[in-house]
């Protein structure tokens, strides 16, 4: 009973944090809704019992990546959105077919899947076992993603650096 | 007790969130906001087949989306800066051109 | 264990302590900071309210309290208004996770001297003190002015740089203790070796280098000096806080002392050993000497950051960034490679 409370008060905050980053025009609206839905899956995960996942998801996601994007943001200083008038092929294709779509797999997943249920803290998944699997089980990815993200580092300067050599500075007399 | 197919209709909907947010906006970084929701989506079924199946593999599986999620983070974000800096606009509808 | 009742009432009883405390604490270190600094530049600090001006904190409260709360025209307000509590909120909820003693019985309830102890707790604080970004990041942004802007903008990406070098420095104490639990890291630093050197992290862990790019990247962390470009006051008049007034800037300031003491707590917990030091007497002594030795620590750690702030002056913007970047950072990494070499060559 505690379980499903708590499942659903931040399944709440995660949705209502979803539709409020579709909702609303300005960008650092949108990011800051994302932070909250990051923060509330954090909740779930320490609700299944993933608790070095959780805090991973606030240290990196929440505290770096999403402060990466609300940097960008302040840096360009991105205004409001402009919209662009909505198609009539979506309107009246769209809409009924995402219905239609998503009531599909609600069906399924509720009538489908059995009765199969999670406790709460099913899987405990201490940071020594994580690291453990990591370094043995999945050392080959490891290393991949890590060659992947020196080379993302690399674009990314190259990228943002300024394409033309700076002038040398004049000297003010 | 809470039913799996729950954790997995949450995840869909954050899902479809992302994606119907990637399709109607037009600011590139709100674009990029709702790839990183359509992740965290995945990242939470990830988590709850986890535990279904007691496979703590699964919770492995949600770091490597993290990486590549701050991968794609920095490289998207360095674009967008580059972008700004030719075209002076945010708005996916005016990056339609080839060459300036 | 406690039934679910003693234990609601026992946590409620220590969060109101601990809060508490952690306050009144902030505004004996702004006190602090006043006199200490007043007496290095000669001068001599408060002195007009109480007794050595030790009610000045009061008099600075109610004065906070009672200024008009202005609001300029031209800011975006939710955010506006979110973002002194978005600080503050962060600074205060990472003192849940902090252990400041050992375990002691209080009218048959035995207990331990901590809000909650998780095996998790290091990265509890991580993680809230890295979320304490979204405090200065969006006040800087929704004031709407360009020293704010400017303030805002420097203290993202300063904190997002040294936070990579706090988080590695961090991890070579965890190697040597293999845990997260702040108490089991304490508890691992207990007794001597070679007779009478303490076996703290500092000296027998040998995380002497980590204890100083932590030491830098902390200053860095709390915006602090030599750090404290995101406010620098003779450029960008007080940076991210430039617009705000009142109770909401009495709330950023309250944000970076409690940041501060935050980071002397654990500093003192990982690399100094937390509470151990000499006990002995009555078992009234015994219980409360662990506590009076982890506050001397704190206060000695708060004390060389008055220091160093009357002593050192302001970093440029590119040295700040090319110091983590290109010399915090690898030290970082060849620090916790060199640990990982020890550790794994003793085992």
């Amino acid at each position: 009973m505690l379980h499903l409370t708590l499942f659903l008060i931040f399944g709440a905050i995660c949705v209502a944090g979803a539709v409020n980053l579709l909702v609303q025009r300005h960008p650092i609206n949108s990011a800051l809704s994302l932070v909250v839905v990051m923060g509330s899956l954090a909740g779930e995960y320490l609700l299944l019992g993933a608790e070095f996942v959780a805090a991973i998801q606030v240290i990196i996601y929440a505290g770096a990546i999403m402060v990466l994007f609300v940097f960008v943001i302040m840096l360009l200083n991105a205004g409001e959105e402009e919209r662009a008038g909505g198609s009539r092929v979506a309107l009246l294709l769209g809409v009924p077919g995402m219905t239609i779509g998503s009531l599909l797999m609600a069906w399924v997943l509720l009538e489908r899947s059995g009765t199969q249920s999670v406790m709460m803290g099913a899987l405990p998944g201490p940071p020594k076992i994580i690291g453990w699997l990591l370094f043995h089980d999945f050392l080959l990815p490891f290393e991949v993603t890590s060659v992947l993200v020196l080379i993302a580092i690399m674009g990314a300067v190259v990228l943002a650096s300024h394409p033309e050599p700076s002038q040398p500075r004049k000297k003010v007399d | 007790m809470v039913p799996l197919s729950y954790y997995l209709i949450l995840s869909g909907v954050l899902f479809a969130c992302g994606v119907v947010g990637f399709l109607i906006k037009r600011n590139i970084i709100t674009i990029f906001i709702s790839i990183e929701l359509m992740l965290n989506g995945v990242n939470l079924s990830f988590v709850a087949f986890a535990a279904q199946w007691h496979a703590l593999s699964g919770q492995v599986f949600v770091f490597f989306v993290m990486v590549v999620a701050a991968a794609e983070a920095a490289v998207g974000l360095a674009i967008i800066i580059a972008l700004y800096r030719t075209r002076d606009t945010l708005n996916v509808d005016r990056v339609n051109l080839l060459k300036l | 264990m406690l039934s679910i009742e003693t234990f609601v009432v026992v946590s409620v009883i220590k969060i109101v302590i601990a809060l508490f405390v952690l306050l009144t604490a902030v505004a004996y270190t702004v006190w602090l900071e006043r006199k200490v600094v007043g007496h290095i530049q000669n001068r001599w600090g408060p002195t007009r309210v109480g007794p050595f001006g030790l009610l000045q904190p009061l008099a600075d409260g109610i004065k906070f309290i009672f200024k008009e709360d202005l609001t300029p025209p031209h800011v975006y307000k939710p955010l506006y208004i979110a973002a002194p509590m978005i600080a503050l909120i962060c600074a205060l909820t990472s003192i849940a996770v902090i252990p400041i003693g050992n375990w002691v019985t209080i009218g048959g309830v035995h207990t331990p001297l901590q809000i909650t102890d998780l095996n998790i707790g290091l990265l509890i604080i991580l993680g809230i003190t890295s979320l304490g970004v979204y405090g200065v990041a969006l006040a800087g942004w929704s004031s709407n002015s360009k020293y704010s802007l400017l303030g805002g903008l420097r203290a993202s990406a300063q904190m997002v740089s040294y936070e990579v070098s706090l988080g590695l420095s961090l991890i070579g104490v965890l190697i040597v203790a293999g845990s997260f639990s702040l108490r089991d890291i304490v508890d691992g630093q207990g007794g001597h070796f070679w007779g009478f050197i303490p076996k703290w992290n500092i000296f027998y862990g040998g995380q002497f280098v980590a204890f100083f790019i932590y030491l830098i990247s902390a200053y860095a962390e709390t915006n602090r000096v030599p750090f404290d470009l995101p406010e620098a006051e003779s450029e960008l008049v007080a940076g991210y806080h430039t617009e705000y007034s009142a109770m909401k800037f009495a709330m950023f300031f309250m944000a970076e002392y409690a940041n501060m003491i935050t980071v002397a707590c654990v500093a003192s917990l990982l690399f100094l050993g937390g509470w151990h030091g000499p006990v002995f007497g009555p078992p009234i002594l015994q219980a409360i000497l662990p506590v009076f030795w982890f506050v001397l620590r704190v206060f000695g750690f708060l004390f060389v950051y008055i220091w160093v702030r009357g002593t050192l002056p302001r970093f440029r913007y590119d040295q700040l960034m090319a110091f983590g970047w290109k010399f915090l950072l690898p030290l970082a990494i060849a620090n916790l490679v060199i640990t990982a070499l020890v550790v794994a060559w003793r085992a």
